[in-house]
């Protein structure tokens, strides 16, 4: 393989891998952990039963 | 201390309140020298025709001092900070978090000494030789031990995307330490660089710009992540788009660094790879600065009252600025008028002061009645007094970098009808003369904040009255 079809196959890889993780981060499967994520900064409030809702959600 | 929550009460509170303090004092060291040295720009006679004054020594002195010193401290105490809250654990080490502090004061107190005295291996941000390069790796990694340990004992399930930021600050600061500082010693403070020629130049460049790209970026946006939220009382405005952000990020950042070296020895393709690269990596840029101003809609009436919000939200917008500014200077036919001259001056100190110090300062107003078991700093007045310092003092420095910066751009590459330059050199240091004063009153502004801080710092840390319990504070 010359060095040409070597950068292309890594372009293409890294397109892929870039779709990749974008629809992992926007499926819905993973949205209930990252609102859970995103709270963890205030987990360490004594009110810890009312999780606040970000930005995103609430347009 | 009054901490009544269970959870609060294991954190390890004792090496961040130490970095808190060590930021506040080597900020104010760092821009007393930067302010100094810019005076000497407009008054020579300012180094007392004394060697270890001259600008030459005292430059690097005030880069490390504030990089290293200032934003570094910054990054030790507000990483510290979060991790803990954030894993809901305490440190993994509280003698290993003990000797980062001691081992990371050692090598600022050695670029304190050895730079004026002359001591330099003549590579941008990374003058310090190698015995002291040294000390700076293996505090390092005793840094990244403790801190990725502590994310290995974590309580909660997830990763705090702060902690990715602050995780990947730590690995490539590292990495890039280590190949840019491969050195062949002939001496006990004499090296010479293991690269030659335009090699030499691209690692060089490839470390200082990624120094830019995962400690001034990357390390701060972590702080970003953790303290806009907090402060704004909301969740950030998308988890989602911060793990897209995280990881275009962080593949941009790594091929920009070239473009420092446009129209130089390197080859041409290289230049051109750092240019693409740069105006790419302005979408993860904004995408990261949207993310967090959006984080409060909903709750913009708190920056008319909260003066510690204004400060990181402002801090956000610097950030905006900046990182528009940057890809555009990277196009070479723009970096054929801005390079050399002080527009590229201007665009770091929007970077330095308008984002990395006051998402700092911030950070830090949030953090210090906290760990002091206090509600509230001394003074609120005093931190809107500060923020007004702060951001004039930016406005005006780059101000009068931008107009000094394109006018030398312009002056240096004017030429006549025969081809020779219609100006010299001596006349376009001429022009710039007022804007250095204007600079250097800028610089005043800022630094003036900086001592109002102490002061608050100081009143908010030894106050008697522990006004209030700490669950309350948090």
């Amino acid at each position: 393989m010359d060095y040409g079809t070597f950068r292309g196959i890594v372009t293409v890889g890294m397109l892929v891998l870039f779709i990749g993780i974008y629809t992992w981060a926007y499926s819905s499967r993973r949205k209930k952990a990252f609102d859970e994520a995103a709270n963890y900064v205030f987990a360490d409030e004594q009110d810890q039963t009312t999780d606040k809702k970000s930005g995103e959600e609430t347009l | 201390m009054t901490h009544s929550s269970p959870s609060s009460a294991d954190y390890n509170y004792t090496v961040v309140r130490q970095f808190a303090i060590a930021t506040v004092i080597l900020g104010i060291v760092g821009m007393a020298v930067g302010v100094f040295i810019a005076a000497q720009l407009y008054w020579p006679q300012l180094n007392f025709d004394t060697p270890w004054l001259t600008f030459s020594r005292l430059r690097p002195l005030h880069t490390n001092a504030v990089i290293f010193g200032f934003g570094t401290s910054a990054l030790f105490a507000t990483s510290y900070y979060v991790v803990q809250r954030t894993c809901q654990t305490r440190l993994f080490s509280d003698k290993l978090a003990s000797f980062t502090f001691y081992g990371w004061m050692a090598v600022i107190l050695a670029a304190v000494i050895s730079l004026p005295l002359g001591y330099t291996s003549s590579k941008e941000y990374a003058e310090l030789e190698w015995p002291i390069d040294i000390l700076i790796t293996i505090v390092w990694v005793a840094y990244a031990v403790n801190f990725f340990g502590t994310m290995m004992i974590r309580k909660t399930s997830h990763i705090y995307v702060a902690n990715w930021f602050y995780g990947a600050f730590i690995l490539v600061v590292a990495v890039l330490h280590i190949v840019n500082s491969a050195v062949i010693p002939v001496d006990w403070m004499k090296s010479y660089s293991v690269y030659g020629g335009a090699t030499d130049a691209m690692v060089q460049w490839w470390y200082g710009h990624n120094a830019v790209g995962f400690l001034l970026t990357a390390g701060f946006l972590g702080m970003m992540y953790y303290f806009v939220p907090k402060q704004a009382e909301r969740p950030v405005y998308s988890y989602r788009l911060s793990i897209v952000h995280f990881w275009a990020l962080i593949a941009l950042y790594i091929w920009a660094g070239s473009h420092h070296l446009h129209y130089t020895a390197l080859p041409d393709w290289t230049q051109t790879v750092g240019m693409v690269m740069s105006i790419i990596l302005f979408a993860p840029s904004w995408g990261g600065m949207i993310n967090g101003i959006m984080t409060l809609s909903g709750a913009w009436h708190k920056l008319r009252t909260d003066p510690i919000l204004r400060f990181l939200v402002v801090s956000l917008s610097f950030y905006g600025m900046s990182t528009f500014e940057g890809p555009m200077m990277a196009i070479k036919t723009v970096n054929a008028l801005s390079h050399y001259t002080d527009w590229t001056i201007g665009h770091v100190h929007s970077g330095a002061l308008g984002w990395v110090a006051m998402v700092s300062v911030g950070a830090l107003y949030h953090m210090i009645p906290r760990l002091w078991g206090k509600t509230d700093m001394y003074s609120t007045k005093l931190i809107n007094t500060h923020f007004w310092l702060a951001t004039i003092g930016t406005v005006l420095y780059i101000v009068a970098m931008w107009i000094s910066g394109v006018m030398q751009g312009l002056m240096w590459s004017a030429i006549n009808a025969d081809g020779t330059l219609t100006y010299s050199f001596v006349e376009s240091l001429q022009a710039s003369k007022p804007f250095y004063l204007m600079r250097a009153i800028g610089g005043v502004f800022f630094l003036t904040g900086m001592f109002i801080m102490a002061y608050n710092v100081f009143k908010t840390v030894t106050a008697e009255d522990a006004n209030a319990n700490f669950n309350k504070a948090a």
